[in-house]
């Protein structure tokens, strides 16, 4: 592998969702969008619901993820780039996203969320983030 | 000795079913083959979050977690996996009579009981069992979100103080020809799972490790529902395919028995017809 570069691993419990090389990562962390570049120091951070996007060269590529974690690790291959590895509960490449599900998804949450309380609002509020977040991501296709 | 035209028939009759189970045996089959894939395709998964957590353990030392504290076992719940459907072998039978002597064997003083699977929950039903939850619809299809909503139940019985340990019994999937009845301890979490430690370096941990704890153990809990539903589903489809591949072997055996018998009446009644054209010939010539 060519030294400085990440490998970016993005598993979900049902599959690999992306396995790659790349310059750099953002991640939609807890505390805010963690960038992550090659050489970063050993991380383990909370992700929730957001955009993943990564660098390869001067093209960007976006992911919707749900809920999860990421760690940064060195790499055990000994490149110098180090690896970055996203649990998530969820995670959509643009192609995969259906925006009519996502819209109705939307809307749905939106009049739910008028009504609801205590943790079903935090439920709805979720689901609505869910989809707001897919619909940006797939109109990045 | 039966008719021929009744050995006939009962050939073509059990050449019939021979056909179903064959049409069987390639369907699940086939089953078999994506729920394998699936059972692959989620150990990335658990490849990366164990060493999450192993990473984690290393460095939040005595972790207070609810879903680590280890209570003397009195009062415990055991998930019990079985499949929806016969036509499988020992599949459902093994499942569950180890389950009935877990509940006698008298090593716990109360088991709770949560039932996996329509076979399950009918079997415990008639023995007057009542079980805690049920969850008929989860073994039809296995997803996320289904082993997500049934690792939740769990984790709240457990972190309530409702029950002391939370036990998981499934057919695990060895080989095509191998079932194995399992039972493995879901919660509390094993202290030697989260203690492999090893992890080179220190780690920055945002927003701080006891809440990263509070994101990864649950979805450890989850995970491991999802593992062994997606275990006994590959298991069961297994354990079906092999019976009705037995089942056609059978079928095939006695056809060739029947086919024997039928030549046999028939070349018996061809003998006999020879006999009587050949005396009644030979009536005929000493005249």
């Amino acid at each position: 592998m060519s030294e400085g570069r990440l490998r970016l691993k993005v598993v979900t419990p049902t599959r690999v969702v992306v396995e790659t090389e790349a310059d750099s990562v953002t991640v939609p962390g807890a505390l805010g969008a963690l960038g992550i570049l090659p050489g970063h120091a050993p991380l383990l951070a909370t992700v929730r619901i957001g955009e993943l996007t990564y660098q390869i060269g001067a093209r960007d590529h976006y992911l919707a993820v749900q809920n999860g974690f990421v760690e940064v690790a060195a790499d055990p291959a000994g490149g110098s780039g180090g690896t970055v590895t996203v649990l998530a509960d969820v995670a959509e490449l643009p192609s995969e996203i259906d925006v009519e599900a996502a819209a109705a998804e939307k809307t749905a949450a939106e009049t739910a969320l008028k009504s609801a309380a205590g943790t079903e609002f935090d439920r709805q509020q979720a689901l609505l983030e869910g989809a707001v977040t897919r619909i940006a991501v797939a109109k990045r296709r | 000795m039966p008719s021929k035209q009744d050995l006939r028939r009962r050939i073509r009759s059990v050449r019939s079913t021979q056909q179903l189970t064959r049409a069987m045996k390639m369907v699940y089959a086939a089953k078999l083959r994506r729920s394998q894939a699936a059972v692959l395709e989620a150990r990335p998964y658990a490849a990366a979050l164990d060493a999450v957590l192993g990473a984690l353990a290393g460095r939040v030392t005595a972790a207070r977690h609810p879903l680590l504290v280890e209570r003397p076992e009195e009062s415990v719940t055991l998930v019990v996996v079985a499949g929806d459907k016969g036509l499988c072998g020992a599949f459902n039978t093994n499942i569950l009579r180890e389950a009935t002597a877990l509940i006698r064997g008298g090593r716990w003083e109360r088991v709770d009981l949560v039932l996996v699977g329509r076979r399950g929950i009918d079997f415990f039903r008639r023995r007057g069992l009542s079980a805690a939850a049920t969850y008929p619809e989860l073994m039809k299809g296995v997803t996320v979100a289904g082993a997500r909503e049934v690792a939740r139940l769990l984790a709240a019985r457990y972190e309530g103080g409702g029950t002391d340990a939370v036990y998981l019994l499934y057919n695990r999937f060895r080989s095509i020809i191998r079932q194995e009845v399992t039972l493995e301890r879901l919660l509390p979490i094993e202290r030697t799972q989260t203690a492999t430690a090893g992890s080179a370096g220190a780690y920055i941990f945002e927003p701080s490790p006891q809440a990263l704890l509070s994101t990864i153990l649950p979805r450890h809990v989850e995970f491991k529902v999802l593992r062994a539903l997606l275990d006994s589903q590959a298991a069961e489809h297994a354990a079906r395919m092999m019976a009705m591949d037995s089942a056609s072997k059978n079928a095939g055996e006695m056809i060739d028995r029947l086919t024997l018998t039928y030549n046999r009446a028939r070349q018996a009644s061809i003998t006999k017809e020879l006999i009587e054209i050949v005396s009644g010939a030979q009536a005929l010539a000493e005249r």
